[in-house]
């Protein structure tokens, strides 16, 4: 597709650092979906949807930078959705249930409902769609969200109306004081049925670990970020390693048993193809 | 499912099926260059490898138009340095891995095939429709085709293939020099000079302002430069451009392909290699063909 022209119409102040553009375009999106962001003759990135026609935008570069000097009125070049975005276990709960009825792993009636979102910094973005559909499906949803200050806590009072919600910030100016793994240590892991996680990679990483080290990676659904070039899955700049996987198209979010042996944590390539190491 | 063999003796590599992963596409990694193989391609062709890392053109590097894709990624790669150990990763998936190299002169495709050690095959890529100084820029050139290839194959005992440009007059004349300078084979086409503009704003869409077509409508024009080289050359002719079916594989063999190649027909489907050679595979067998009746039986036809 050739991008679609998205006029700005409203500019949220989310965090000293963060932005939404609300644009007028409604995409058709699953939460965890992104678009490729076209600031005409300077770039394109991909950005997650954090409403079906709003991104959420940290200044990181270049291209977030022009992106966080738009105007009202302004407008950008819109491809996607695109990638797989993630899957809400359990519909309903309804359904769960169902599948307890038939007998299936016996493990009681709220399988499937009970869920954990982690969000680190920006990576909160993906994960406000996916918590604003689990509690309309009327899942039980618990949200970890994690910043370096209290300033920059995203999407707090969205997600406080979704469920649960526990914080930590680096500096300890609100909530657990320490990084977000801390917070989880405040939960029974075990008690979740699905875990939803995105922010920087290292946090994505020891989050992870935590949730191998309780057998619980399988249960687990994480966004990767790469650098993405066609976003449609045909290049291959954003293939993982050693599966090979395109976080573009396959992903961005995989599940945890596929990423616990995978270049997660470790290092990333740039726009040549060179690996960085974290 | 079905005993036609479909392998092939292509320049001296055994293949076990004559569908090849195209250069540029999921051949960045040698993890992806793997997963290819292991969803049947008969080889694969790496991304195009140069002499210095260069991280390609601005997005948007590449979009889906209705009839095919518009891409100028601008040669993005990290060197033959950093991609020594892609290639051998490579390697590991089973089947021939080619390594597609890109250059300005003579010397510096000799420096990178030397580099690129191990590879089964060169594709000299001669025919990038969008980077200066590169591709068709050298690809137009039939004397710096002929010295190029000359080059490349004083360096290497392995074979040595070249990737043509349809962005000339006459492809047949690029195909000539190639094989006077000592090719393997030929593989056309590259993509053909394109450009979009977005009528919102008036900009071109591509960062690089424009690039090359591939996918369907790229396809006749593939049928039409493979059909003249096979015409022309002594020399192997590979074919591609915008085949996605077992159909598209037939016609393009009917040509004159001795094997065909695959790119942006990933987009629809990974497993595009198996899905070609099981069709294939049953349309030989329906109609009692092997591989070398069907490739360029368009000219047998037309000479009867």
């Amino acid at each position: 597709m050739r991008p679609v022209n998205a006029v700005i119409t409203e500019i949220i102040r989310e965090t000293p650092t963060i932005i939404t553009l609300v644009t007028d375009i409604e995409l058709d999106a699953a939460p965890g979906q992104f678009v490729m962001v076209w600031v005409r003759g300077l770039d394109e990135i991909p950005m997650a949807l954090s409403h079906p026609g709003s991104i959420t935008v940290q200044r990181v570069g270049e291209a977030t930078e022009a992106l966080s000097r738009l105007d009202v009125g302004d407008s950008i070049g819109i491809r996607g959705p695109f990638g797989n975005g993630f899957e809400v276990k359990g519909e309903g709960g309804g359904k769960g249930n169902r599948e307890g009825e038939g007998g299936g792993d016996g493990n009681g009636e709220k399988k499937g409902n009970k869920i954990m979102i982690i969000a680190g910094g920006v990576g909160g973005a993906p994960l406000l769609p996916l918590a604003q559909q689990a509690q309309s499906l009327g899942l039980d949803v618990t949200t970890l969200i994690g910043a370096r200050t209290a300033d920059e806590l995203l999407f707090e009072k969205h997600f406080s109306k979704c469920g649960a919600l526990s914080i930590a910030t680096d500096d300890g100016s609100k909530g657990h004081h320490g990084f977000i793994t801390g917070a989880m240590d405040m939960f029974n892991l075990a008690g979740f049925d699905q875990f939803y996680i995105c922010g920087p990679e290292l946090m994505m990483k020891s989050v992870l670990d935590i949730l191998q080290a309780a057998g619980l990676e399988a249960m687990a659904q994480l966004s990767l970020h790469r650098y993405f070039k066609c976003g449609i899955g045909v290049c291959g700049a954003c293939t993982i390693d050693p599966s090979g996987l395109r976080v573009c198209r396959d992903g961005p979010v995989f599940s945890g048993d596929l990423l616990t042996t995978s270049e997660l944590g470790k290092y990333h390539r740039d726009a040549t193809g060179k690996k960085i190491m974290f | 499912m079905s005993s036609t063999d479909l392998s092939i003796q292509l320049t001296g590599l055994e293949l076990e099926n004559p569908t090849i992963l195209a250069a540029g596409v999921l051949g960045t990694t040698g993890a992806s260059l793997r997963r290819m193989a292991g969803e049947g391609a008969g080889a694969v062709v790496t991304k195009s490898i140069g002499s210095e890392p260069k991280e390609g053109h601005p997005n948007p590097t590449m979009f889906k138009l209705d009839s095919g894709f518009l891409n100028a990624m601008g040669l993005p790669n990290p060197s033959y340095r950093d991609f020594r150990e892609e290639l051998s990763i490579a390697r590991k998936g089973g089947v021939p891995v080619i390594a597609s190299v890109f250059g300005a002169h003579p010397d510096e495709f000799a420096e990178i095939i030397i580099g690129l050690e191990g590879a089964s095959a060169y594709e000299l890529n001669v025919s990038c429709p969008h980077a200066s100084g590169y591709g068709t820029v050298v690809g137009t050139d039939p004397v710096l085709v002929e010295e190029i290839t000359r080059a490349a194959k004083r360096t290497t005992d392995t074979p040595v293939w070249v990737k043509l440009t349809p962005n000339v007059t006459d492809i047949v004349e690029i195909g000539e020099a190639a094989s006077r300078g000592g090719a393997d084979a030929v593989v056309a086409i590259n993509t053909v000079r394109g450009m979009a503009i977005d009528i919102h704003s008036g900009y071109p869409i591509l960062g690089n302002l424009y690039g090359g077509l591939s996918g369907p409508a790229v396809r006749p024009v593939a049928v039409k430069c493979v059909y003249d080289l096979y015409k022309a050359l002594d020399i192997p002719v590979i074919g591609v451009g915008g085949i996605g079916s077992w159909q598209d594989a037939v016609e393009m063999m009917m040509a004159g392909a001795s094997a065909v190649q695959v790119g942006s027909a990933v987009y629809d489907n990974v497993n595009i290699f198996s899905e070609i050679t099981s069709g294939l595979s049953a349309y030989l067998k329906a109609n009692d063909h092997s591989l070398d009746d069907i490739t360029g039986l368009a000219h047998r036809k037309v000479e009867q």
